[in-house]
């Protein structure tokens, strides 16, 4: 690309893809991503689409969007996007509030006719002024320009207005310098099945970029830096498939068959989709009738010898409660998966937010302390679905996942781990020599408080478990007062004890300054990043966050004593902030709080808190 | 289904707890009655999984020296299923009551069916909520009197065998907390049906409930107003033995054989196994007043059973495409690979 005019060279370039949700730029951004992390730039990126399925074709509700992030450095899918792609004029005006200062928008013109225009309840023929656009507008005749391309395909004209989102990737693939093999070989993989399909789609991708070659004098192009990354084997992951294949890993490295009970909600059906294709894998993942269905089936295959799973978001955790009670009370393995969105009741299903924090922690009948885990970053599920799993297993509980919208949607380029990067999971098996009858379902390990699993089939431990309270010794029921204080505290301490079996909490940044940065979850990406941008401009702050919630890191009291000022940043009113001033009330904790469905972005949370640290 | 290798006696599937429902409740007889069907099938306690929900009859899991679970009001087919998709060599048994199984669990119930998975659904029905003491229960007749109904309830119940047909259920039996002989049939018929079996136990509640099914029950006509259906047999009942059902039109019709010009080749013979279930539902409705009620089995039909169809599918899969390991997996679909750092170019 030598004739290139002018090349930008950039740390990072955030691009987003949108039109009708029917448009197919979720397929487009992802190809994008995919070429971007082959060429080793870390990717992160925000699909934002809408919760109707076939919104009023080129209406304002039907838009879809798919925000990417490539180069060096990547933690968010950005704040800003430097090109939009707006495939008709419902699509810009949606996005335009997106594009940064100094970006370009690429419009597909023929999209933009006066009953176009219509659709998106624009007044005037002139949307640019209408929407006082001042950046730089490239109108290129996307759907001429496909057709043209595919002229002589044989295809009716419905088919071929299907391939302009593959023009549109061309065009950005050229933009970007992003080799063309690369995109048609991801496409080749996408449409494997339907080769037909991909010789249309790989004319028009050739089009896409061959016309940006071609109008190379008015736009500029730029170059990404790549970071250095580890060798190995690469892939693009999104959260939701993350959390299942480290379920899938758990199931490798514990020896116990992996069983999915779920039923489909937004956004964590991704996962039932995932698991129901792995019975390659030996995995039975059963859409059962209801939520409740879902969580008591998983706890039947607990009991049964499984490793079990259910998998949901806030309104199925909130029907689940009663069964993941039981678990607690029976003190079975079980992994609940909460993919977090906007609530309450039915909410905003398809947005983010941190609001089911209380509910995983509190939320049933009686105390019934379960642990909670939150994976930090679309590849970080696979990591702790798969602690989850180990810490469900070796210490018999119930155990919360709360992954999110924003990172169970949102993909980056991860490396596939060796066989033996992850430890071995050793269930708590009750030993060959106590199958003899008289073992009691509540003889514990006396330094872990962790009960015995013995599986069903296994001759001489046969037992009785249930809701009821046991007795302590003999198993039986029991109402004796003294004996459930005991208990009660039994499990709570028994909950208590699995810090000494999680990783230290780390602090980043700058690690000795006043100021302390505090996250959790699916929020980690913007506070690093926001993090660096305060440090890079002088700003004196250090960042913690949070990925086991309960119990708390071992070394957390004295990390939050360290410092002045704690900031606790979360898409919620303040839920963790809460948690961690009742158990720490000597530390003085601040909060910056975002709750309208949409990540942080990185400047907000830079305000936010360079804010808090000027103040007194 | 387990081959016997052990004969066991009923003793063996009992735990030495003291058993804890009132005396003369019903749910002693079924109890004696299930650990003696258990012996008769011969499948080890070991393998064997009790799985039961909330009420007075889900306290039986306690009393059995099998694998047990005493679970949360209505869930136990939930349950049931699960720990039967994961554990499929155990026989699995799920005990509900008709609050338990009908009511709160009324969705699990009729799914466990739909999908019919190998697990034996028993119902005791004794139209009551005997635990919370005395509320009417989704099987209680219209205008019943209880504490939570004391002008009578405005609504009609449901009948169990209509709602397991109407779940396209492939196994239903029925019998009376003190028809010992044909309780343990009938639970053997359904440990032995493959597929999900459904057993409606008519069961007194001495407390709350004392009597409720003696219109039928009661030694005086019992042998009047109920009728044992077997397999390949008449449909004959009453002290004579001389009662028969015949078809009357789409309707079947109780008549006795020498009246009325009928004979013993009038009278049918029960079907249990053929597919539809258009008479067998005729024969579960009626209710012990103008037609006898049916016990015995009414409805054993093979058809596919969900855990089997998994592990089938699981077989097949892996047989056609399967990987050893999850990494095995991932790198059979898109992905790449970098060989050495990148540098900055």
């Amino acid at each position: 690309m030598s004739e290139k005019p002018t090349v930008k060279t950039l740390d990072r370039v955030v691009v987003r893809f949108s039109g009708d949700s029917g448009d197919g730029m979720q397929l487009a951004g992802n190809i994008f991503t995919n070429v971007s992390a082959g060429m080793g730039n870390q990717v992160s990126t925000f699909p934002d689409y809408p919760a109707e399925i076939r919104a009023p074709q080129g209406s304002l509700s039907g838009v879809s969007g798919f925000q990417v992030s490539v180069g060096s450095g990547v933690y968010t899918p950005g704040d800003r996007c430097d090109v939009l792609v707006a495939m008709n004029p419902a699509a810009l005006k949606q996005n335009v509030k997106f594009l940064a200062p100094g970006g370009v928008i690429i419009t597909d013109i023929d999209s933009f006719k006066p009953a176009d225009l219509k659709k998106a309840l624009f007044e005037t023929d002139d949307p640019i002024a209408e929407l006082g656009i001042k950046a730089q507008v490239v109108e290129v005749p996307v759907t001429t320009l496909t057709k043209n391309a595919l002229a002589d395909s044989g295809l009716d004209n419905k088919a071929m207005l299907k391939c302009r989102n593959i023009f549109a990737l061309g065009l950005v693939c050229w933009l970007f310098d992003r080799p063309l093999e690369s995109a048609l070989h991801h496409l080749k993989t996408k449409f494997a099945k339907k080769p037909a399909i991909y010789e249309v789609n790989s004319k028009v991708l050739q089009a896409g970029f061959d016309y940006g070659h071609n109008i190379h004098a008015s736009v500029s192009t730029y170059r990404i830096e790549t970071e250095e990354i580890i060798p190995g084997d690469y892939t693009d992951i999104n959260g939701n498939t993350a959390t299942a294949w480290g379920l899938i890993m758990a199931s490798e490295k514990s020896g116990r068959p992996l069983f999915l009970g779920s039923y489909p909600i937004t956004p964590a059906t991704d996962i039932l989709h995932e698991l129901a294709k792995r019975k390659d894998l030996g995995v039975k993942a059963c859409q059962m009738e209801d939520e409740i269905a879902g969580v008591c089936s998983a706890i039947g295959a607990s009991f049964a010898g499984d490793l079990a799973v259910t998998s949901t978001s806030g309104p199925g955790l909130a029907l689940k409660s009663e069964g993941i009670g039981l678990a607690v009370m029976a003190e079975l393995p079980l992994v609940v998966i909460d993919v977090q969105r906007g609530g309450p009741s039915t909410g905003l299903p398809t947005k983010t937010e941190q609001t089911d924090l209380m509910q995983a922690l509190y939320g049933r009948n009686g105390e019934s302390p379960v642990a909670v885990v939150a994976p930090c970053s679309p590849t970080d599920c696979f990591t702790m679905a798969f602690e989850a799993c180990r810490i469900a297993i070796e210490h018999m509980t119930p155990v919360i996942l709360l992954s999110d919208a924003f990172i169970g949607n949102g993909s980056s380029a991860w490396r596939v781990p060796e066989v033996d990067e992850y430890p071995e999971i050793k269930p708590h098996f009750l030993p060959k020599d106590r199958c003899d009858g008289t073992w009691r379902p509540y003889e514990r390990d006396a330094a872990s408080l962790v009960r015995y699993w013995a599986i069903p089939g296994t001759e001489g431990a046969t037992h009785i478990i249930g809701g009821l309270e046991k007795d302590t010794n003999t198993g039986a029921i029991s109402t004796d007062p003294i004996n459930h204080e005991k208990m009660m505290k039994t499990r709570r301490e028994k909950i208590a004890r699995i810090a000494r079996d999680i990783p230290a909490l780390e602090v980043v940044g700058d690690v000795d300054a006043d100021t302390l940065l505090v996250g959790w979850g699916g929020t980690y990406g913007h506070l690093l990043t926001a993090t660096r941008e305060i440090n890079a401009n002088g700003g004196h702050l250090a960042f913690a966050h949070f990925r086991y919630i309960q119990p708390l890191p071992e070394n957390t009291g004295d990390i939050l004593r360290r410092y002045k000022k704690v900031i606790v940043a979360e898409l919620n009113t303040g839920q963790f902030a809460d948690y961690l001033q009742a158990k720490f009330p000597e530390v003085k904790i601040e909060r910056v709080n975002k709750i309208q469905g949409q990540p942080f972005l990185v400047k907000e949370v830079v305000d936010a808190v360079t804010k808090i640290m000027e103040e007194k | 289904m387990e081959t016997p290798c052990t004969t066991y006696s009923a003793g063996d599937f009992k735990n030495g707890q003291s058993v804890r429902w009132c005396p003369g409740c019903g749910d002693h007889a079924i109890l004696n009655t299930l650990h003696k069907a258990m012996a008769q099938l011969g499948i080890p306690p070991y393998k064997t999984a009790v799985i039961s929900g909330i009420g007075c009859s889900s306290r039986l899991p306690y009393y059995m020296n099998t694998y047990g679970f005493h679970t949360i009001h209505g869930r136990a087919a939930a349950i049931a299923t699960g720990f039967k998709v994961a554990n499929p060599e155990m026989t699995v048994w799920q005990v509900s009551g008709d609050g338990d199984g009908l009511a709160i669990g009324g969705n699990h119930f009729i799914h466990a069916i739909r999908r019919n998975v190998n697990i034996n659904m028993l119902l005791f029905n004794n139209k009551i909520y005997g635990l919370t003491k005395g509320q009417y229960s989704p099987t209680s007749d219209r205008g019943f009197v209880s504490k939570s109904s004391p002008y009578g309830t405005t609504e009609d119940p449901f009948i169990p065998a209509e709602l397991a047909f109407g779940a396209r259920g492939n196994f239903f039996a029925r019998s009376i907390d003190v028809e010992l002989k044909i309780s343990e049939e009938v639970l053997v018929a359904a440990a032995k049906h493959d597929g999900a079996s459904v057993v409606e136990i008519l069961q007194n509640c001495v407390i709350f409930n004392n009597g409720i099914h003696n219109a039928i029950t009661d030694r005086e006509y019992r042998a009047d107003r109920t009728i044992h259906l077997v397999h390949g047999e008449k449909m004959i009942f009453g002290k004579e033995k001389n009662r028969g059902l015949v078809r009357d039109g789409f309707l079947l019709k109780a008549v006795t054989i020498g009246e009325d010009g009928y004979t013993m080749d009038d009278v049918l013979v029960h079907d249990a196994h053929t597919p539809s279930n258009f008479l067998h539902q005729q024969l579960a409705m009626m209710d012990g007043t103008d037609l006898p009620l049916a016990i015995g089995v009414i409805r054993d039909v093979a058809s596919p059973v969900y855990n089997e169809d998994i592990d089938r599918q699981v077989e097949e899969v892996r047989a056609k495409k399967g990987f050893n390991s999850l990494r095995e997996m991932i790198l059979a679909g898109d992905h790449w690979t970098v060989t050495a750092p990148q540098s900055k170019d």
